[in-house]
């Protein structure tokens, strides 16, 4: 079971998205998928939210500095006439328990179609269950990662690149600590084997936009099987 | 810029408006050259506490024109660009009460959606937002004078910031913003080592928090 115990998330957050990842957020050229992990992020960070904020801010001035473009002569009254629009309702949100909602950042709760509990989980191996998630973007990955207490992740590598943000609990990876609203990006180059606390296990939101590369014998005659 | 203004057809408006004294007709004026943000604040506030269609109408003189450009220079064609205009504005008056003058300037507000709308309109699916409610049960360790200066600002520390940054450094903000490019596309684009580029954000974003003094220049 993955611990929800409050005191963990007083824990400071020690691994942020680079700038450069919060602009191409603020700019919306992320895909959906990494948009959706930093905007998680962003609502448990509160420095990376400003950051953001600052970033809205230079998207504001570009928008108030622009050459204005004449627009077609009923553009106004078109809209004018549309105020009185019925507006089309929101989808109907479905019941998320309590754990969920505490543990569920509010832009991933818009993703899901049940609580955690119910939610599809596929186990991978021993130590790994997933759910995927319903986002866009052909060849990108996008699931609720479940590490059993104290089990690891197979070493493994990328084709592409992978994203993570811890939602609850926690893992090791080379030795350093990832915990809730810690976020990490690994490329090609960077080979792991991340270790879910022995404690609470962990619950990350995972990206990944190329299939995994298992490391060793074992993995390679694994690898076939990993698709995205 | 501003024959362009100008020339933007006269809203439709009641009698007693299009009769107007001449001081009402000047200040309509005015509003289209420029407004301030407090101007705007007023507007949007007209406009949620009691769906003005004359505050927006001045909203959509200001702004219409200027997201049309934006989606120009981002390269949309224009009949796109106009399109998203339209539907920006439409969901600005629909919005107007989540507006909140305290929290962004109705610019940096107004940009939001815009871009939620070219995303909408070119990659048919919702973007992603942060959830602003979700921290106030959240412990984290940003610096309290950072937190009040973000949360306090109408962006205008921030614009003069941003009027002031190194060019190098503009540039890349601009890329981001018109030209929807990546950090990656950007580096490849200037000829520069990503890292480079990275570093020139982060120079950017600390002068934008007020973290350095003005003179501090990045060095490759």
């Amino acid at each position: 079971m993955i611990t929800t115990d409050p005191s963990l998330q007083s824990v400071p957050i020690a691994h942020h998205p680079d700038p450069a990842v919060l602009l191409a957020y603020s700019a919306g050229t992320l895909c959906e998928s990494v948009a959706l992990a930093i905007a998680c992020h962003a609502s448990i960070c509160r420095g990376c939210r400003d950051e953001i904020e600052r970033l809205n801010t230079v998207g504001g001035a570009m928008i108030s500095e622009a050459s204005p473009a004449a627009l077609g002569d009923d553009a106004l009254n078109r809209v004018l006439a549309r105020l009185d629009e019925p507006v089309p309702p929101a989808p109907l949100a479905p019941h998320l328990d309590a754990e969920t909602r505490t543990v569920v950042p509010g832009p991933l709760q818009r993703y899901l179609s049940c609580s955690l509990s119910t939610l599809p989980w596929h186990r991978i191996g021993r130590s790994l269950e997933e759910a995927r998630l319903p986002l866009s973007g052909s060849g990108v990955k996008t699931a609720l990662v479940r590490i059993k207490p104290g089990r690891s992740v197979p070493r493994h590598s990328h084709a592409g690149l992978e994203y993570t943000l811890v939602l609850a609990g926690g893992y090791q990876d080379n030795g350093e600590d990832f915990r809730r609203g810690d976020y990490a990006e690994f490329d090609s180059s960077h080979e792991h084997q991340p270790v879910a606390d022995a404690d609470g296990g962990c619950l990350c939101l995972v990206i990944l936009d190329a299939p995994l590369r298992l490391s060793g014998w074992l993995g390679r005659l694994i690898n076939p099987f990993l698709r995205v | 810029m501003f024959a362009t203004a100008l020339s933007a057809p006269f809203w439709p408006l009641p009698l007693h408006r299009r009769l107007g004294s001449i001081a009402e007709r000047s200040k309509q004026l005015v509003a289209r050259l420029g407004l301030t943000n407090e101007d705007l604040c007023e507007l949007m506030e007209a406009i949620a506490a009691r769906k003005d269609r004359q505050a927006f109408s001045q909203l959509f003189a200001f702004f219409a024109p200027r997201v049309k450009g934006f989606g120009i220079r981002r390269g949309v064609d224009p009949a796109a660009a106009e399109e998203i205009a339209q539907e920006a504005l439409l969901a600005v008056w629909r919005k107007a009460e989540t507006f909140d003058r305290t929290k962004a300037s109705v610019a940096t507000w107004v940009f939001t959606i815009v871009r939620n709308k070219h995303i909408d309109l070119f990659r048919r699916h919702a973007y992603p937002e942060v959830d602003i409610e979700e921290l106030a049960e959240t412990a984290d360790d940003a610096a309290p004078a950072d937190r009040a200066l973000a949360s306090a600002q109408d962006g205008s520390a921030v614009r003069e910031a941003m009027r002031n940054l190194p060019a190098e450094q503009l540039l890349i903000l601009q890329k981001a913003f018109y030209e929807d490019k990546s950090h990656r596309t950007i580096a490849d684009e200037l000829g520069l080592p990503l890292g480079t580029v990275k570093s020139r954000i982060r120079l950017a974003l600390a002068r934008m928090r007020g973290a350095l003094p003005e003179a501090v220049h990045d060095h490759d």
